[in-house]
């Protein structure tokens, strides 16, 4: 398990996401009110680019004409098939106990403590000034 | 703006090697005016003023709307803008390079089918088959378009296809699935016999404007309902066409179905079985099983594929139809692509997965090489 330096905080508004590459593979950063999430980008279904989804909120229904929509902004739709996954956990709507997204922690770090490190495969410049979004793989 | 996927996965390479054919490709108009060119100024006008209805009632556009924009993968917009579909060398970036397409063939939606006016509707398939060799498969070899046709003017169908007969671009004649009679009525019948004397097979993609409910009970509430109704619909079109006795009559005949699914193909083909052999007396020009129709002149493109849990029943289904049946095609730019590196999760052999992902295609279109 490494860490490693992807962006800059404001790179990544509320809502926003941000495609990087960490060791060689596509990782898709969400900031999601506030707090960094990171996924696989690639659907577990065929391999859709995650980071290109429709970013929504989640519709039930206890029973016919009983809808509820909540966790606005919280789910997340492949731009290919629109399968349903939940950000923060990568975990599917369509088949909760075995079909999810992988995902990564992501965190955000003063530029103080980055600039100190230990960080591997640095891609950005780091200075005291800015937060960073570190992700551990 | 669009990223292309740089990184193609370990199974896109292995199946790189033997190169993929496409059996349905949507291109893209960039705007209204695309079909200028080659369209009288009086249809021009006409359009302005007066619109192109199709046969459904007074609706603009799909029946049911889409579960994505322009029913597109949402990464398929082209950077320079316009609609998914609507840019060759965005299609050659995204898929043609980086799914190894080494035969793509074009099935334009969109295109003057279905319209009411029989005399535009005819007018704009002819500018819409002029368009295919213009705009793209003049600029790629790699793609090869298809004789969009006014199904509901089947001598003007016709005469479309005879146009066509020496052009080596076209390789299939191209109908909707939603027609206004059963696709076995005597009605369409010199669409059949134009194909079958040039040597192309006849494609039915999903949708269309037949003027009928999108289900045999009547329309559904739900979009999933038309997306599941399109095999039914295609059941009813393959029935008439085999006890219509279009089989019989054109045995060199060849029919692709595309975008409806294929894992009903054996249920239809054992009910029909079942019934016939109660009813032969009925329809005596059938010669043979109407199964045997199917598995002689019938072809299927594979998306969007049906996804079994137990992966060995679709691997039952495809060996019961068999392996020189199917047509991989990824409907691209639409939102229910299939892609190549994912669409045979079953065991197959070498030179069953040639076959399905081009050897049947070269085979089976005009042409092409097989």
């Amino acid at each position: 398990m490494s860490r490693h330096v992807v962006a800059t905080a404001h790179e990544i508004p509320e809502g926003g996401r941000k495609l990087v590459m960490v060791r060689g593979r596509p990782i898709a950063i969400f900031n999601l009110k506030g707090e960094y999430y990171g996924m696989l980008n690639r659907c577990p279904h065929q391999g859709g680019p995650m980071c290109e989804g429709l970013i929504t909120g989640l519709r039930e229904a206890k029973q016919p004409g009983e809808y509820v929509y909540s966790r606005a902004g919280e789910i997340l739709r492949c731009p290919w098939h629109g399968w349903e996954f939940d950000i923060r956990t990568g975990q599917s709507y369509i088949d909760p106990g075995k079909t999810f997204v992988r995902t990564y922690p992501v965190e955000a770090m003063a530029g103080e403590s980055v600039v100190k490190g230990p960080y591997v495969a640095e891609t950005i410049p780091v200075s005291v000034e800015e937060d960073y979004l570190v992700v551990e793989m | 703006m669009n990223e292309i996927r740089s990184q193609a996965s370990p199974d896109v390479a292995a199946s790189s090697k033997v190169g993929v054919g496409d059996g349905d490709i949507h291109p893209a108009r960039k705007g209204p005016k695309d079909f200028h060119p080659w369209l009288a100024r009086r249809w021009q006008d006409h359009i302005e003023q007066y619109g192109s209805p199709g046969r459904q009632g007074w609706q603009a556009g799909p029946a049911y709307p889409k579960s994505q924009p322009n029913a597109s993968r949402r990464d398929a917009y082209p950077p320079e803008g316009g609609r998914p579909g609507s840019s060759l060398e965005f299609m050659q970036a995204q898929h043609l390079d980086t799914n190894n397409i080494e035969l793509g063939v074009l099935n334009p939606l969109g295109s003057g089918q279905g319209v009411m006016n029989a005399e535009l509707s005819a007018a704009l398939c002819h500018a819409t088959n002029e368009w295919q060799l213009a705009e793209w498969t003049s600029k790629d070899n790699r793609l090869r378009a298809s004789v969009v046709v006014p199904y509901e003017d089947p001598v003007a169908s016709a005469a479309e296809i005879r146009r066509y007969a020496d052009n080596p671009a076209f390789v299939q004649v191209l109908l909707l699935s939603r027609t206004a009679e059963p696709l076995g009525s005597r009605k369409y019948w010199p669409i059949y016999e134009a194909a079958a004397e040039v040597g192309m097979p006849v494609g039915v993609h999903a949708f269309g404007y037949g003027g009928n409910p999108v289900t045999p009970a009547g329309w559904p509430s739900y979009y999933i309902e038309e997306m599941t109704g399109h095999s039914q619909c295609q059941q009813a079109g393959l029935t008439s066409l085999v006890v219509e006795g279009v089989f019989e009559r054109w045995p060199s005949l060849k029919m692709v179905m595309i975008e409806a699914g294929f894992a009903w193909a054996p249920s239809l083909a054992w009910r029909l079985d079942k019934h016939w052999k109660t009813l032969r007396s009925e329809t005596p020009h059938l010669k043979r099983l109407p199964s045997e129709y199917l598995r002689q002149q019938v072809w299927w493109t594979t998306q969007p594929m049906e996804e079994p849990d137990n992966r060995d029943n679709l691997l039952d289904t495809i060996e019961w139809m068999g392996w020189d049946r199917f047509i991989f095609a990824t409907d691209y730019p639409h939102w229910d692509f299939d892609d190549p590196a994912h669409a045979l999760p079953v065991k197959a052999s070498e030179a069953q997965r040639r076959a399905f992902f081009i050897g049947n295609a070269r085979r089976v279109y005009r042409g092409c090489g097989g």
